[in-house]
């Protein structure tokens, strides 16, 4: 009897290691991104409970992997960090694993379930909302040509009377469009209804023409940041986060422009396919990862706000720099006073569409 | 993935009973009848527990626009729907979103059941396959075959340039001492064992508008300092760029034939009067066709499928077709167009293969 005890304890004992060593993929952006996320969630996670974390840096083409993963039957992720659009695309095809919000994440310290903490951030059902960030301008701040303007104002971008130079904007048409309805004179509150039509596109591109010739394109988030270090552009939109680190990690002479900025999501989805066990410890790490601290606390190494309510009044300081991150980050309302809500949905209904007149434009 | 290129199953395994149904409705000026409805109630059901509707939805989406929230909205309410008895479904489903009663959109569910589509190809030379036939795309969205044309004149004009400055380089090693000709060759294949982005972005910081090379031509005073030249994210980019990383392949096959051409033919031809261009015309060239061609389809081959070079430097005017394609498989999922794209352009390289074999014959090319 004792001996049998015993050896049950050992035999469960040796199979309990094995699954606590099982390790996960977890896919995400890479750099300062991957960074903040190993030192927010995956660290303390491996801490708590001795699974090994191993980063991936594909998010970009993650869809596209998922979806040739997923035919071919061997799904090698656990947790894949998406856009809000992607994670509407993954659930649509059904490549995202649906969420129970409420009963599979925690909830907030006051009691408030996920669901409401979230609030519509969540956009789709598979996506556990993180981040949020935004797409916003950076200039620079040594363009003698300016006199001492300093832009304010979204418009500036499309006025290069006032301020000359190039710009590098996003090469896709998602961003670009509603800015430059919004410097035609279409309302907020319109601008998606105008896009919709033939004349709405036809006003856009006509204001983007205006400073075609002035733009320099980017497809990689680290470009803007580059671009403007270099000189070779005067102002340029980017993910807010980068421009963040190229203005206080790094000291350039360049400054923010948040006049309609641009929210985006960033969240994780669970891939389908995934065998019982993998699919349980997936929900695990997402339960540990996007509790109310842990959210806080990735603000600690990136300017990205945190997607809980119950979040914001957590974030704290810098981990290195020990500035204070509430002003830097884009929902801070000196930052908010005037931003742009990015419909997803519209998006996913139209962007085949206008992205190929994008790019029929763009090659003209 | 070719056969992705015409395939097409998915309507038909999705909604069945649909599209069988559908098959008897022969006035489109109406809209489908109640049985119709029915049947894709049924089939919705089924397809909302399997979660392959917004697989169909997004599939559509590439023909009109919009479809996609059509179908994530209806089967959020078909969900939840007991489809027992045949009652209104028409009125239920034209509730959910006034799409179910367009009839564009029948007529377009109609042409798009058969499980092969040419709807691909078409896109992919520009034209829309509508219920009206096939017609050329709206102005605004023509790009394929613009892109096609720019590709082909692009790689061209890359084969030309790596030619023009191959020849002569291949030229000077062949003639050289084993020494030197072994040092120089070791400098052609530096480059080319250096990371192919490595060396593109080094084209980056050289030709861009605060680079080096603006930088001596403002110093020197060629330029002034507000207009500097825009040599970069352009067409001009990606030529000097390709060419100088496609330029070993040019050289090295050439190098390997002209090594083999006996000095004293050359001399012989001299020595019975020819000057030196008519001896090179005539004696030296006729012997390193074998190289020229080798290279030339080498360079060719490996430039029309370019695809990270022109994604760097090559702004909106020096893309290749193949960043599209790229898009097509990494962004927009739309497999089916990207498929039919890469075919395309593996018919037309088969193509001018052939006519290559034709004129200049494949057995006279010699790799060394």
């Amino acid at each position: 009897m004792k001996t049998n005890t015993i050896l049950l304890a050992l035999v469960s004992m040796v199979f309990s290691v094995t699954i606590a060593k099982a390790d996960m993929t977890i896919v995400s952006w890479g750099g300062a991104y991957t960074k903040s996320q190993t030192l927010a969630y995956h660290e303390p996670y491996t801490a708590k409970t001795g699974i090994k974390i191993i980063n991936d840096d594909s998010a970009a083409e993650a869809v596209a992997k998922l979806r040739a993963m997923n035919e071919a039957g061997n799904v090698t992720w656990d947790v894949v960090d998406v856009v809000g659009s992607d994670a509407i695309r993954l659930c649509d095809e059904g490549l995202a694993l649906e969420i129970d919000h409420d009963n599979q994440l925690a909830a907030a310290p006051d009691g408030t379930p996920a669901s409401e903490d979230f609030g519509d951030l969540i956009v789709a059902d598979c996506f556990v909302p993180q981040i949020v960030y935004s797409t916003t301008f950076g200039f620079r701040t040594d363009v003698d040509q300016w006199g001492g303007k300093e832009p304010d104002d979204i418009c500036d971008v499309f006025d290069l009377n006032a301020f000359p130079g190039k710009r590098s904007l996003e090469k896709r048409p998602i961003n670009n469009m509603e800015w430059a309805l919004l410097c035609s004179g279409v309302a907020k509150a319109d601008v998606y209804d105008v896009l919709e039509t033939e004349e709405g596109q036809s006003m856009a591109f006509a204001k983007l023409d205006e400073i075609k010739d002035s733009v320099i394109w980017w497809s990689a988030g680290a470009d803007t940041p580059q671009l403007l270090a270099d000189g070779e552009v005067v102002m340029g939109s980017t993910y807010n986060g980068r421009l963040f680190s190229l203005i206080v990690e790094q000291n350039q002479p360049v400054k923010m422009m948040w006049d309609a900025q641009v929210y985006d999501l960033d969240g994780w989805i669970i891939p389908t396919g995934l065998s019982p066990e993998r699919q349980q410890a997936a929900l695990d790490y997402l339960y540990f990862a996007t509790d109310t601290q842990r959210l806080a606390d990735q603000a600690k190494y990136i300017s990205y706000g945190p997607a809980r309510a119950s979040s914001a009044p957590l974030v704290g300081k810098h981990a290195e720099l020990g500035i204070e991150m509430g002003p830097h980050m884009p929902t801070a309302p000196d930052n908010a006073k005037n931003i742009f809500v990015y419909n997803f949905t519209w998006w996913a209904d139209y962007r085949d569409d206008l992205d190929a007149k994008w790019n029929a434009w763009l090659a003209k | 993935m070719l056969f992705r290129s015409v395939e097409n199953q998915i309507v038909s395994r999705t909604l069945p009973g649909t599209i069988e149904e559908l098959s008897k409705w022969d006035d489109d000026s109406v809209l489908p009848s109640e049985q119709v409805y029915y049947q894709l109630a049924k089939d919705l059901k089924i397809a909302v527990e399997n979660k392959t509707h917004t697989r169909l939805g997004s599939r559509l989406n590439y023909e009109m626009s919009g479809i996609a929230s059509t179908f994530r909205k209806t089967g959020r309410s078909v969900k939840k729907w007991d489809i027992d008895q045949q009652i209104n479904y028409k009125e239920k489903f034209l509730n959910i979103d006034k799409k179910w009663g367009n009839i564009e959109f029948w007529r377009l569910l109609k042409l798009y059941s058969p499980k092969v589509t040419s709807g691909y190809f078409l896109n992919a030379v520009d034209l829309i396959k509508t219920t009206e036939g096939i017609s050329q795309r709206d102005e605004t969205e023509r790009i394929y075959l613009f892109l096609f044309q720019r590709t082909i004149y692009m790689s061209v004009l890359i084969t030309l340039l790596c030619l023009l400055m191959g020849y002569p380089v291949a030229y000077l090693i062949s003639r050289l001492p084993m020494k030197s000709a072994n040092l120089l060759l070791i400098f052609v294949l530096l480059p080319f064992w250096t990371s192919l982005l490595v060396r593109t972005s080094a084209w980056k910081v050289l030709l861009q508008q605060e680079g080096v090379i603006n930088d001596i031509l403002v110093f020197v005073g060629l330029v002034g300092d507000l207009d500097r030249l825009q040599l970069i994210n352009n067409q001009f980019g990606t030529i000097v760029a390709m060419t100088h990383i496609l330029l070993p392949f040019m050289i090295l096959p050439l190098y390997s034939v002209m090594k083999t051409i006996p000095e004293s033919y050359v001399k012989a031809a001299k020595s019975l009067g020819a000057n030196e261009w008519t001896s090179f015309r005539r004696v030296y060239f006729p012997q390193s066709i074998p190289g020229v061609g080798a290279g030339c389809i080498l360079v060719f081959i490996l430039s029309i499928g370019y695809y990270i070079t022109p994604e760097i430097v090559g702004g909106t005017s020096g893309t290749f077709i193949s960043n599209r394609i790229a898009y097509h498989i990494s962004y927009s999922l739309n497999w089916g167009l990207g498929a039919a794209l890469a075919s395309i352009l593996l018919v037309a390289v088969l193509i001018l293969y052939y006519v290559y074999d034709k004129i200049i014959g494949i057995d006279n090319v010699k790799l060394g």
